[in-house]
């Protein structure tokens, strides 16, 4: 036999199944880590996906249990429109097999095979089928199915379909098995977390090895579904062009108009007449040679960018704001939502958001979420044009300092949205560096970043103040006493100093020998009203001013003095007491009070 | 000025300091204090008195911040127990002093170098030393041994001492207080001072002192406040020359110029310590090439370190740029036993002479 021969003998074609089983870290499952998050992440996706399609406020529940040593059991359920029974096998048993794929719109899952991937890991590590529950209304009973995948045919292998009682009325829930360990824990609660913060419509409740978390709801509106739209005649490919031709019936300028959007009968003339093609022949009988020469036509014309408020779902800066605050305790934070631009013939939208303080963490770099149509992106952030962007940001020029990433308590959040956002590979781990985007991040960041330095720098004067006024409170009258002492002179009034300083309204309060000193000074301009509560173990009962009320509070009291000060004057009252307990003042402006406890030293 | 008058004028000066502040408060004044500035920028030459004083610049602290206002705390705390010390005829250290501030509550002190620097703060305000304020230093002095006779006030009574005869081979301990000494007489040309100890035994062990009627002394690397003052009163006093000997490398020029010119940490108290007549002897960066010293590459911080002695204004001497320069372009260092390799005699036969008869000494 010739070798051709031979080698012909053993050359046969394969299944995409039977290609992702070799291949599994294209898809995300490069170790058993790594497999449990893109599982759940897939499954998170569709329910999001299929509950806004369904216009309702997503309910969705993950659970994770070790079944036996290295065995997990994976369950993700949602409160989703469910699937048609006939559906099922092919949406979770064959690879490649989706709604979403053939529409131009924003949507979490693209290729349909996220999930059916998941399916064949599991049958690939412990053999077990995937079982499913889904019921598309309260009326239609449930059904359940145990699933295979035949690989080398990449079809469903049903082992199993019975009508089922459940108690949801509709939904979808999978149940997963496959080896795996724990490893990822903290990784995978934070998947949990970035997606309630991008999806605040979303109720997510996990139960992870037996721990239980919960990401509430941060706003009730149901997101409107993004609407699917033609294709744009800039960036579209030949072989679209040629698929679209093809199996259409009309003239091409009806054709053209028709197919794609933004595209008029102007400038379907204004491409013809470029391409040197009459309007009235059928596009179904162009040659290649033609078509090739009107592409170059369609790219020459101007058309406006495509409809993106149609096809696309930003999040939207209230909403951001909103999740954020949900599940980051910060100081400052402000979102910004850029204007639907394109690359390459598709729409694109950049979201960004910048929080600063709280409880962030001070130390070492800021804290990058990444996003890409709602779906947070876990790994890869080197690799990824959302961070090459994020560092291109001088953002020592807003006051922070910069290592590649700003450091200190800064949290960073950029969502891209698209039609099709330009993955570096099928795991869909981190975005492609299009520089229109990187662009659009770069700005956003920028527009944000001097709103922080204004932050920052007013918070940075307010606490000097606040520093110096403390300071001055508490160390001058000290320097006097010790001065005093030392010249053997009585002790030096200090309010003109304090209210030089100051012009501020200051409560203070001393204990010495057992008597108890309150006062209030006005060292404003303008005449004072408030109240001074103080909370301590004494009465006050014998106070020269007594308090205008008392109220016991378990063993201590709670005093409350109503004063008015003029202008440059002061209030004292004085009790025999312990001193101690819990001073401050109100009816002020929180920037013009001042309380200093001297019996805290 | 006897010791009780003297007294008198440091509280007189420590309390003058409160009572500025004191008045600056019953102005309606913020209490502040201002001082020199203490860098190498700052200091002048005195034409006067020959040394390197702090110049015109200087910081006001005004206690308006909370960091300055615990400055001035502090200071007066320090002052209120100075005070007290004069008053009640006890002294303390500067490391005493900093656990007794302890009970201070907010004027205490974080580390010794603050309450260090408060101290020398105040010797600049009052133009006088810390034993004025009866702060003993703790550092020991240094050493003596040469043809010299002295009488020392000890809390034992009086003792009189000859530095050669009377002492051994340590020679005779610089006291912390050296105004507690009297010349009585001497025999000696000239005083040499040298870094190190194994300098110091050499020249003894030759019979350099004898030889030669020399005073020696051992400066123990960068020469405590005692042993600065110890040698400026023999200079002064005694007419004598003094010559200055330490390794030659970038670090031991700065020993030789804070005995010379005064040191920048405390050039409030150059025109007690300094003795600007203080010639260097050695080792000259010269001598490395002319006697073919052994040596050793100079490190990345002796490199910065002689940069930053060309913009020293204490170095801004025609000397001094040739011989740094000209150690910066061998990049070499040796240190004051290098001699040896040309035998034990060497330095005390050959090098010592010569260098002095250049030097118009002998």
């Amino acid at each position: 036999m010739a070798l051709a021969e031979k080698l012909a003998a053993q050359q046969r074609s394969i299944s995409v199944a039977e290609f992702f089983e070799k291949n599994k870290h294209l898809l995300g499952f490069d170790s058993p880590t790594r497999g449990i998050i893109t599982t759940i992440k897939e499954a998170v996706d569709n329910s999001l996906d299929a509950c806004e399609e369904a216009e309702v406020l997503p309910d969705i529940f993950v659970s994770i249990v070790k079944t036996e040593k290295d065995v997990l059991r994976i369950a993700v359920e949602d409160n989703g429109p469910g699937i048609l029974p006939e559906k099922v096998p092919f949406v979770f048993g064959k690879l490649l097999y989706g709604s979403r794929f053939h529409q131009i719109r924003q949507s979490r899952g693209q290729q349909g095979i996220g999930i059916s991937a998941a399916v064949l890991y599991a049958q690939l590590t412990t053999g077990i089928p995937a079982k499913v529950w889904s019921r598309t209304d309260a009326r239609e009973p449930a059904h359940l199915f145990e699933l295979m995948i035949k690989t080398e045919k990449n079809e469903p292998e049903i082992l199993r379909h019975e009508e089922v009682e459940w108690d949801r009325t509709h939904g979808t829930r999978i149940e997963i098995e496959f080896t795996g360990t724990m490893a990822a824990k903290k990784r995978l609660i934070d998947y949990l977390r970035y997606t309630a913060v991008v999806n605040p419509h979303a109720r997510i409740q996990a139960d992870i090895d037996g721990e239980f978390y919960s990401f509430d709801r941060g706003s009730e509106e149901v997101i409107t579904p993004p609407e699917a739209i033609a294709p744009h005649p800039h960036g579209i490919e030949f072989g679209t062009l040629k698929r679209m031709a093809s199996v259409s019936s009309d003239d091409v300028e009806t054709f053209l108009i028709n197919s794609f959007s933004r595209l008029g009968k102007k400038s379907a003339e204004q491409m013809l007449s470029i391409a040197g093609i009459k309007g009235t022949r059928k596009a179904k009988g162009l040659s290649a040679e033609q078509l090739k020469v009107l592409l170059d036509a369609m790219q020459t014309v101007n058309v406006p960018p495509p409809p993106a408020s149609l096809c696309l779902s930003p999040i939207g800066e209230e909403m951001i704001v909103q999740g954020l605050e949900k599940e980051f305790q910060m100081d400052f934070v402000r979102a910004r939502t850029r204007k639907a631009q394109v690359f390459s013939g598709h729409p694109f939208i950049v979201e960004t958001a910048l929080g600063y303080g709280g409880k962030l963490d001070s130390e070492g770099q800021g804290q990058l979420l990444r996003f890409a149509n709602r779906v947070p992106l876990l790994y890869q952030q080197g690799a990824c044009a959302i961070t090459n962007a994020v560092s291109e940001v001088n953002w020592k020029a807003y006051n922070l300092s910069q290592q590649g990433l700003p450091t200190g308590p800064v949290l960073i959040l950029v969502h891209v949205a698209s039609t099709n956002v330009p993955f570096t590979s099928e795991s869909k781990d981190a975005v492609a560096a299009i520089p229109e985007i990187e662009r659009e991040i770069v700005l956003a960041l920028q527009d944000l970043g001097r709103e922080l330095k204004t932050f920052i720098n007013k918070r940075e004067r307010s606490k000097l103040a606040e520093t110096r006024a403390r300071a001055i409170c508490s160390i001058i009258p000290d320097i006097a006493g010790k001065v005093a002492e030392i010249v053997e002179r009585p002790i030096p009034d200090i309010a003109p100093i304090e209210g030089q300083i100051m012009r501020k309204i200051i409560a203070r309060k001393t204990t010495r020998d057992g008597t108890v000193e309150l006062s209030v000074h006005n060292y404003t301009r303008s005449p004072a009203e408030l109240m001074l509560y103080l909370i301590s173990a004494d009465d006050a009962a014998a106070a020269d001013q007594p308090p205008d009320f008392t109220d016991a509070f378990g063993d201590e009291f709670n005093k409350v003095w109503k004063i008015t000060i003029e202008p440059e004057s002061h209030w004292r009252v004085h009790y025999p007491g312990q001193g101690g307990g819990s001073l401050d003042i109100r009816g002020v402006d929180e920037k013009m009070k001042v309380v200093v406890d001297l019996d805290v030293q | 000025m006897s010791s009780k008058d003297l007294d008198a004028v440091a509280r007189r000066q420590l309390v003058g300091i409160a009572e500025t502040w004191y008045d600056q408060f019953t102005e309606g004044r913020i209490p502040s204090v201002t001082l020199p500035t203490r860098t190498k920028q700052n200091i002048e030459y005195d034409e006067a008195s020959e040394v390197w004083k702090y110049g015109e610049r200087g910081t006001t602290r005004t206690a308006n911040s909370e960091k300055s206002a615990l400055h001035i705390l502090k200071m007066a705390y320090v002052i209120g127990f100075l005070k007290q010390q004069l008053q009640e005829s006890r002294s303390s250290t500067l490391r005493e002093m900093y656990y007794i501030s302890e009970g201070w509550k907010r004027a205490k002190f974080s580390a010794q170098d603050e309450s260090n620097m408060l101290v020398e703060d105040l010797e600049i305000i009052t133009e006088l030393s810390r034993e004025a304020f009866h702060l003993r230093p703790e550092e020991d002095g240094a050493s003596v041994y040469g043809p010299l006779r002295l009488k020392e006030t000890t809390k034992r009574g009086v003792r009189d001492i000859h530095c050669q005869q009377d002492v051994g081979e340590a020679g005779y301990p610089i006291p912390n207080n050296v105004e507690n000494i009297e010349f009585v007489e001497h025999d000696a040309k000239f005083i040499i001072a040298m870094e190190t100890g194994g300098m110091y035994a050499r020249l003894m062990e030759n019979g350099f002192d004898e030889e030669h009627d020399a005073i020696l002394v051992h400066l123990k690397g960068q020469p405590a406040r005692s042993t600065r003052r110890m040698l400026r009163r023999m200079n002064q006093d005694l007419g004598l020359p003094v010559v200055i000997f330490t390794d030659g490398d970038p670090w031991s020029y700065r020993i030789y110029a804070s005995v010379a010119y005064g040191s920048i940490k405390a050039a409030h108290m150059s025109e007690i310590l300094a003795t600007p007549a203080a010639q260097f002897i050695g080792v000259q960066p010269s001598d490395i090439s002319d006697y073919n010293l052994p040596s050793d590459k100079l490190t990345e911080g002796d490199i910065a370190a002689l940069k930053s002695e060309l913009t020293d204004p204490r170095f801004d001497t025609e000397y001094w740029r040739r011989q740094i320069k000209l150690q910066l372009e061998m990049g070499l260092k040796s240190e004051q036993q290098a001699f040896a390799s040309r035998g034990l005699d060497f330095v005390t036969k050959e090098y010592l002479p010569a260098r002095l008869g250049e030097m118009g000494i002998l």
